[in-house]
């Protein structure tokens, strides 16, 4: 079950090396996304699509919004 | 795994960098006007007027203890009845909006409306607060500055 987090903690931990993985469709991405985010769909996010990611830092997912 | 529930969404309204084929574009939370006076709604109007003039601005916008947006109030309440309450006289259920959609995304209700109330949307602490207001003509100035809409040709050189 992922950690729900907040904005603050996306700047701490990618200040840290976190890696942000948008998860909107590709178009959405390529026309705006959170600077230095990777794109993965939602539909394609499965441990092999992550596994090329480092291990020993924490993953953040986002969409547009869950609120 | 982390999972930032506040989104994109949430990023781009608190300014904070984005990439892409078009970052950068206005929001309606870039163009809204925060200097739009106040006032709860058992204030005495006589009062909301001094405030209101001395803010150089014909509206206030009716919020509760915790800022939510309850109602508005237009000239016409306080020339009319010093001694009544905001509440007697505010216009129940102004347009509001979020603050992420891009300008061109509303700028046709905008020009219906005149105005839209800029609030704290979904299940966040502070869902329906007072943002800020954004104004036609300040939308309209932003966008023929700054973007073309989607489907507008570019200008030929």
């Amino acid at each position: 079950m992922p950690i729900r987090i907040t904005r603050e903690d996306v700047q701490r931990l990618t200040a840290d090396g976190a890696v942000l993985i948008d998860t909107l469709p590709e178009g959405e991405y390529a026309e705006e996304h959170i600077a230095g985010a990777v794109n993965i769909p939602q539909k394609k996010l499965t441990a092999q699509a992550t596994a090329h990611l480092a291990k020993d830092v924490p993953l953040i997912v986002y969409c547009y919004d869950t609120d | 795994m982390h999972d930032y529930v506040g989104g994109k969404a949430d990023w781009a309204v608190h300014g904070l960098p984005l990439e892409g084929r078009t970052a950068g574009r206005r929001r309606a939370i870039d163009v809204v006007r925060k200097d739009i006076p106040t006032c709860g709604p058992h204030e005495r109007l006589g009062d909301v007027r001094e405030r209101v003039r001395a803010a150089g601005h014909d509206v206030c916008i009716v919020v509760n203890e915790r800022g939510v947006v309850l109602g508005r109030l237009r000239r016409e309440c306080w020339e009319r009845e010093a001694e009544a309450r905001a509440e007697d006289c505010m216009e129940l259920g102004p347009p509001t909006e979020r603050p992420d959609p891009f300008l061109h995304e509303v700028i046709d209700r905008l020009r219906k409306v005149g105005s839209l109330l800029i609030t704290q949307y979904g299940s966040q602490e502070g869902a329906g607060r007072l943002l800020g207001v954004l104004f036609r003509e300040d939308a309209e100035r932003t966008l023929a500055e700054n973007e073309r809409l989607p489907g507008e040709d570019a200008p030929s050189s």
